[in-house]
């Protein structure tokens, strides 16, 4: 599908007519005056309006997490200036580091497409191919828009699952999101539909803001099905260096929903993400996940099998290069009988990286017949990095089938002698090894992202290898 | 030019630390099949890992020249490109890439242009056939959970589509059963033409019976004692290499 672009100006949505006010009176942490700000900017519905202020409330009493990753750089004092409105930030290509600006080359993205993905211009998708599309799915019924959009016109179905999924109070960051969330995908697909065509965030109107507090919700209603597909290889730049993105799914009784997402993040980014799907009775929830980019990563994506027969199966990888640590994972909830749960995790980890797979399996009494396994396989590529798995595995019950395997690897010079000896370089043997080991997961993404994925595995192998 | 493809001079070969090799002389030419025996630990894998300059090895003193070209510091995969393949004793596995995968980027490497993928498709079913090998594990990852013996005509398929022009056999007949070892037997004689040459490295004379070998050498203590004719292999099989030690 061709897709074309123009480049557009800055149209920051947190656009202030007095910038000069705002910058008189800078205000450490976050008031509900911001917050009221924001509210009017985005042309809020009253409701939301006090929903942003009490989930400011409940930003301001929780604690900073104190496990995983240290996270004191981010300043929270200075959060506010994340938020506010940003006209003195104003992006321009010029700011862009030069190693992101590389990757786009590399990654052989056109010039208007890249400024955009690098939050510098606004992306526009073709109409044709926005409209058509959207004009099939309306057939169906199927509700595909931003989530501002949402808001202002569903308000029912929009209410009813805003943040009941992940609730304000989860913890800092979702508390944080709720506050001052922007942008995002809003999907319904009504009983019965089977949208037969992955539907791609990267065919919304973006606006240049989403991408750091953007909100996705999903509702994947009685038997329809839905496979959604958010992100895009190319790195995501912005000079804000926090991103508390919450996606939230619905997948209701006899449902099937995929959800799939390779987020590359710049390498200034705390990725502090948040994502859940609630599972109904046998239905089917299936994640697909590639992390890439970011400083600090806590990225642990959960399934609440609350349904009888309820399934839910994540295949993710994480590569982690100098300066990064990828804290990430799976969370899993098994709430009824006979659910099921499959996980299948791995990381890479080169010159200091860290891995670290953190999980959580929760079997609860009632889950009689529940099933679990969890696989997860990390392999370093030099002496300095670091790996590390934290299983926490909670069974409440006898009656279970449960597996945990953990494996942790190099690469040998063995491996890497045979190779060669079939012409291939050394780079290219460890790329290939490197390939290899993803390809339970490429071979889950549809083949433009799976070949965008291997072009990225080769791009972060680069200079790894000397 | 010269009918002379590979040539060892006075190679000394340390593997950690300990001298293995101690000065071989060894001279392939092209269309010759040329036989390594030896008894365990004589350095006949050494050898083989030396002429692909495997960094395992450290060659002490001596030169290996291939065509008239001087190899012996060339990296592994230059080597590779040179035209030397080797089949290994105990092959790796790679998951996760298949082996057409595999072999059609191994000989988009080794003949330095792009894989008609067609074309080596229908190349790779041929061989495969050849070698009775299960069609289905062209999509399978290269050699994870391959059987001894399909590992080993795994890597008789690599020698044959990568075609190159010197193949050195390390024990690739070992662990085999009669019937495998006939079909290995049958890859070689499929290979092998009057421009290119073998070096079979082995401990027995099954793998022999079928080819038309030119020169048997005895490796005893990192040393070619003694090199003969075909015949020698079958004199060292009834008698052992008590009488060289």
């Amino acid at each position: 599908m061709s897709k074309t672009k123009l480049e557009e100006i800055n149209r920051n949505i947190y656009d202030i007519k007095n910038k000069d006010e705002y910058d008189f009176k800078i205000k450490k942490g976050l008031t509900p005056e911001i917050i009221e700000e924001i509210s009017m900017q985005k042309k809020d519905p009253d409701w939301m309006r006090k929903f942003r202020l009490k989930a400011l409330e409940t930003y301001n009493k929780l604690e900073l997490p104190t496990w995983g990753p240290d996270i004191s750089e981010l300043d929270m004092n200075q959060i506010a200036t994340y938020v506010r409105p940003k006209t003195t930030l104003s992006n321009s290509w010029e700011d862009v580091p030069e190693d992101i600006k590389n990757t786009f080359d590399k990654l052989g993205i056109p010039e208007a497409e890249k400024r955009s993905l690098s939050g510098v211009g606004a992306q526009y998708d073709s109409e044709v191919v926005y409209h058509s599309m959207r004009e099939d799915l309306a057939k169906k019924g199927v509700i595909y828009t931003d989530m501002e959009t949402a808001v202002r016109d569903y308000p029912e179905l929009v209410k009813k699952h805003f943040m009941k999924c992940v609730p304000v109070n989860d913890h800092k960051f979702v508390a944080l999101h709720g506050a001052v969330w922007s942008g995002g995908s809003f999907v319904y697909v009504p009983k019965g539909v089977k949208v037969d065509i992955p539907l791609q965030s990267y065919f919304r109107l973006n606006s240049p803001e989403s991408g750091q507090f953007e909100h996705t919700l999903i509702i994947v209603d009685e038997g329809a099905s839905l496979h959604f597909i958010e992100g895009c290889s190319a790195p995501k730049y912005n000079k804000i260096n926090l991103h508390a993105g919450c996606v939230e799914l619905y997948v209701k009784d006899n449902a099937y929903l995929r959800y799939s997402t390779i987020e590359n993040w710049s390498k200034n980014m705390l990725n502090l993400n948040t994502k859940k799907a609630i599972v109904g009775k046998n239905a089917k929830m299936d994640w697909v996940s590639g992390s890439f980019g970011s400083k600090i990563s806590m990225l642990y994506p959960m399934s609440i099998l609350n349904g009888e027969g309820a399934k839910t199966e994540y295949t993710g990888i994480s590569f982690a290069g100098a300066g990064q640590n990828l804290d990430n994972g799976f969370k899993v909830v098994h709430n009824n009988k006979n659910t099921s749960s499959v996980v299948n995790a791995k990381s890479i980890s080169k010159n200091g990286g860290k891995c670290t797979y953190r999980s959580q399996v929760r079997i609860n009494e009632n889950a009689k017949g529940a099933k679990s396994s969890v696989s997860c396989e990390s392999l370093m590529l030099d002496d300095i990095s670091i790996s590390d798995t934290i299983p926490v595995n909670d069974i409440r019950t006898d009656d279970v089938e449960f597996s945990h395997e953990a494996k942790i690897g190099k690469i040998s010079d063995k491996t890497i002698f045979y190779l060669m000896s079939r012409g291939m370089s050394e780079e290219d043997a460890k790329a290939m090894i490197v390939r290899g080991f993803a390809y339970p997961i490429s071979k889950e993404l549809p083949v433009e992202y799976a070949v965008e994925m291997n072009n990225l595995i080769n791009l972060e192998l680069e200079g790894a290898i000397g | 030019m010269s009918n002379t493809l590979l040539e060892i001079k006075d190679l000394y070969v340390n593997a950690e630390e300990k001298e293995i090799l101690k000065g071989i002389n060894l001279k392939i030419n092209k269309g010759e099949i040329h036989v390594i025996m030896g008894p365990n630990g004589s350095g006949k894998t050494t050898t083989a890992n030396s002429i692909l300059n495997n960094p395992m090895y450290t060659k002490q003193k001596g030169k290996i020249i291939f065509e008239g070209k001087d190899i012996t510091n060339l990296k592994t995969d230059e080597i590779a490109r040179e035209g030397i393949f080797m089949s290994f004793q105990l092959p790796e596995e790679i998951p996760g890439v298949s082996v057409t995968n595999f072999l059609k980027y191994a000989k988009s490497k080794i003949s330095k242009k792009p894989v008609k993928i067609f074309e080596f498709k229908e190349e790779l079913k041929k061989y495969m056939e050849e070698l009775k090998m299960n069609p289905k594990n062209m999509e399978r990852s290269l050699n994870v959970g391959f059987s001894g013996g399909e590992k080993k005509k795994n890597e008789i398929l690599q020698m044959l589509v990568l075609n190159p022009e010197l193949a050195i056999l390390d024990e690739t007949d070992s662990g085999l059963d009669v019937d495998a070892i006939k079909t290995v037997s049958k890859g070689i004689q499929m290979f092998k033409t009057k421009k290119n040459a073998v070096l079979i490295i082995t401990h027995n004379t099954k793998i022999l019976n079928s080819l038309d070998v030119d020169y048997v050498h005895v490796l005893v203590d990192g040393k070619i004692v003694k090199t003969g004719s075909a015949d020698l292999a079958k004199e060292i099989e009834e008698k052992g290499y008590e009488q060289y030690k």
